[in-house]
């Protein structure tokens, strides 16, 4: 007890003496705390941004244009990387001799070269080895546009055909929708069943089927109301279709193989966990291989690979603070960086980016404590 | 009875042995075996050798016919348009030759380079005890004053700087065994606590200066703006590590003790430094350290970077520290309780040593994840490796240069990193022999 008292008054002391000098330092320059800022003209353009904004914008929506890019490329990169991570691992522990060193050189060489390195490398590829706008032009052109004509790679950024959202879009996306939900009940059922009767409903057949078939029928029947757009040389530039920054590609890129790297062994270490007995005993029950892989490996091998998995959606997160090696607009580059240049409110703007990352990934955590508890082996 | 009455022949004898079929034996086998054993795996094969020749052959070329004797670009690519003709590009290794040194010590002045180098060996034998069992054990001792011994050379001036500081610890060793009889060991360890941070505070600078009155020895002083490249790298990361690493036992413990107050405390001070970018801290030590402290302190901004990324890794190895606690069978804390121990002589005698035993691969690999996160005080205006490699792009001679300086930085890095994971596995192989 004498040892937490006097912990808690140095703690204590501690925070007012920091507090204490704050207000100090403030009331010598001049400054106050205050977060009337965030309401003021921003004054300052972004050219990657997700929803409205122009530079008579506050500075809140601004942090708020931030806040979307990072979560953009922070959810980009999440899913390429648990992609480009599983096929690694998978293959690491493949039985071919060269394919499985070949995904040992690769994890090995992003795992130990910092992250900057890659970004900037990547952005260094894009920037500089690909062709300008103007090398398309002409009867004879240096460069040419890939994949049917529908993709262009430009010193630029690259150009992707978009989608237009015609009358009745919405429709068609209601549709979608409800065809996710079916799907959801229909393996709710059939699990079910299984348990009750035993009889197996095949659920991947369709689960297809109603992923595509209901979704397909409205859109023709509505006339094709969802058309793509594609990219198109204009003058010195493209035009039309999506164009994604150089700077968006180069992280997302770096920060989907780096953090694919390190998950490529963590599947690995996941798969490898299950001991053989387990696929053996499966063998001996009589299920067949991929009912092994599924109910029996699969599970055990998720309780091993998801809390570290997560851990790394939240590196990668964080990570996508490196935005600033390549001009990426995240909430780093606005709230953290142009805003508080403009206002000079370095204390309030720290603390409400900070505040931002924290919460994220408490949030995060949260769901890993949430899932850990599901699905923790109970001992004594 | 035998068949050789009603059989015509019957081989008495053995054959001679003979040799397996060629498909079965050495490099044809095992080629079948692990590289054609199925049509699925056949492809994979050809499509991964494709990606190698594909790779290989896009490289090579260019590395291989790289020009190493240039005093600039533009000089380079004239040797390489008369000694290849026009139109191919090769690598311009000239650039590495000529500023290699930048790249690894930064603006340390050349005739002063032995400073860093002895620093770097002096720190390799000192952490030799710890990191192979079977080193000296006198060897200790240098990892003590280790600390002393490398601010001095790195950072240069008078001696008795360092040795005015490392007479604090002296100090505080000193209380602590000698006032034990009559302050308990609660006050003993306030008093060990408290009296070297007034004696920091208030003599330290008075006694360096007097032993440097009495006594002046002392070499060239090396300011702070001075240092860059992996020198920089490396000298941020090694403090960060080893100061981080008492901060992280004590949080773990904070974080594994049953005191409300302490448990909760640790635990904010690890989410919070673990909840935000390493590169947002960085941001808050070049911008806001200033406002926490006393009105009027200013210091540079490399000693600022090393305290935010101290914290920084000790609250991850925190994290590494308390998962080698929790993975310590409860028969040990019982163990120790029932042989009448207190909290700090069972965790001294006998937790501390086997969690940190275990967490030694972790930590190493938290020191992997320090070490290439320098990289990014490039932001806060330090000249790491990666700034240096702006600075000479920036240089009129090397405008325009970019593959051969990434792939020499990448590979220093590549080839540190990669022999301390192969170290933490080694160790975590070791380690792991009684328990199979």
């Amino acid at each position: 007890m004498t040892i937490q008292v006097v912990a808690l008054i140095l703690i204590l002391a501690g925070i007012a003496w920091l507090a204490n000098n704050t207000i100090q330092n403030l009331s010598v320059l001049g400054k106050d705390f205050d977060f009337g800022f965030l309401s003021q003209r921003a004054g300052y353009d972004i050219n990657q941004r997700l929803i409205e904004y122009t530079n008579d914008s506050t500075h809140a929506r601004a942090a708020l244009v931030g806040i979307l890019n990072t979560l953009l490329v922070a959810f980009l990169g999440c899913i390429t990387a648990t992609v480009v991570g599983v096929i690694a691992g998978v293959l690491r522990l493949s039985k071919n001799w060269i394919v499985g060193r070949l995904m040992t050189v690769y994890v090995e060489a992003f795992r130990n070269i910092p992250l900057l390195l890659w970004i900037i490398a990547i952005f260094a590829v894009m920037t500089e080895s690909t062709p300008q706008p103007r090398d398309f032009r002409g009867d004879d052109p240096a460069a040419t546009m890939n994949l049917f004509d529908s993709v262009a790679v430009t010193n630029r950024g690259v150009y992707i055909p978009g989608l237009d959202w015609g009358p009745g879009s919405l429709v068609l996306i209601l549709v979608f929708v409800a065809s996710l939900v079916g799907i959801y009940f229909f393996r709710r059922h059939a699990r079910k069943r299984q348990e009750e009767t035993g009889d197996i409903l095949p659920v991947f057949w369709v689960s297809l089927a109603l992923f595509v078939v209901p979704s397909l029928i409205i859109y023709f029947i509505l006339g094709r109301p969802v058309t793509l757009n594609y990219p198109e040389l204009r003058g010195f530039n493209f035009g039309g279709g999506l164009h994604l920054r150089n700077s968006l590609i180069a992280l997302w890129f770096a920060l989907s193989l780096y953090t694919g790297a390190f998950i490529a062994e963590i599947v690995r270490a996941g798969i490898i966990s299950v001991s053989h007995g387990q696929t053996e005993a499966a063998g001996a029950l009589g299920l067949r291989p991929n009912r092994t892989m599924n109910l029996v490996v699969l599970p055990q091998a998720l309780r091993v690979i998801i809390p570290p998995l997560i851990s790394q959606y939240l590196n990668l997160t964080k990570n996508s603070s490196l935005a600033i090696a390549v001009g990426y607009m995240d909430v780093r580059a606005t709230l953290g960086g142009i805003t508080i240049n403009q206002t000079g409110r370095e204390l309030e703007g720290m603390l409400l980016l900070g505040l931002f990352y924290l919460i994220t990934s408490l949030a995060i955590a949260g769901v890993m404590n949430l899932y850990n508890a599901s699905v923790k082996l109970q001992e004594r | 009875m035998t068949h050789s009455h009603s059989q015509a022949f019957v081989r008495t004898e053995m054959l001679a042995e003979q040799a397996p079929p060629a498909s079965e034996m050495g490099a044809l086998r095992w080629a079948r075996e692990n590289l054609f054993s199925s049509i699925p795996n056949a492809l994979m094969t050809l499509v991964a050798l494709y990606v190698i020749y594909y790779v290989l052959a896009g490289i090579s070329p260019w590395v291989l016919g790289g020009i190493w004797n240039a005093e600039s670009l533009r000089e380079c690519r004239e040797i390489r348009d008369t000694l290849y003709g026009e139109g191919r590009e090769v690598a311009c290794w000239a650039v590495i030759a000529d500023r290699w040194h930048q790249l690894l010590f930064g603006f340390y002045p050349s005739e002063l380079y032995w400073r860093p180098i002895l620093t770097l060996i002096l720190f390799g034998a000192a952490v030799a005890p710890i990191l192979f069992e079977n080193a000296p054990r006198k060897l200790l001792i240098l990892t003590a004053t280790v600390p002393f011994i490398a601010y001095f050379l790195l950072w240069g001036g008078s001696i008795w700087g360092p040795v005015a500081v490392a007479l604090g610890f002296v100090l505080g060793w000193a209380v602590l065994t000698y006032t034990q009889d009559f302050l308990g060991s609660l006050g003993a360890t306030l008093a060990a606590i408290i009296l070297p941070i007034l004696y920091w505070l208030y003599f330290a600078g008075t006694v360096g200066n007097a032993l440097q009155g009495i006594l002046p020895i002392g070499i060239e002083a090396i300011g702070s703006d001075e240092f860059g490249g992996f020198l920089l790298a490396l000298v941020i990361g090694i403090t960060g590590i080893i100061i981080s690493l008492p901060i992280g036992v004590f949080l773990a413990l904070g974080r594994q003790s049953d005191l409300f107050i302490i448990n909760k405390c640790s635990v904010i001070f690890i989410e919070v430094i673990r909840g935000v970018p390493l590169i947002v801290w960085l941001f808050t030590a070049s911008l806001l350290l200033n406002y926490f402290l006393p009105t009027g302190t200013s210091f540079d901004i490399l000693l600022r970077v090393i305290i935010m990324v101290t914290l920084f890794s000790s609250a991850y190895i925190a994290e590494v520290v308390r998962g080698g606690l929790a993975a310590l069978p409860r028969g040990q804390y019982e163990g120790a309780d029932s042989l009448g121990l207190n909290y700090w002589q069972s965790m001294q005698l006998i937790i501390l040593p086997q969690a940190l035993k275990i967490s030694i691969p972790g930590i190493v690999s938290s020191f992997i994840g320090l070490f290439k996160d320098t990289t990014l005080v490039v932001f806060v205006g330090l000249s790491d490796p990666i700034g240096f490699s702006n600075l000479i792009r920036a240089s009129s001679e090397w405008n325009g240069i970019y593959w051969e300086l990434f792939i020499f930085i990448g590979l220093c890095f590549w080839i540190f990193c990669f022999s301390m994971s192969r170290y933490s596995q080694w160790l975590e192989r070791k380690l792991h022999t009684g328990h199979r």
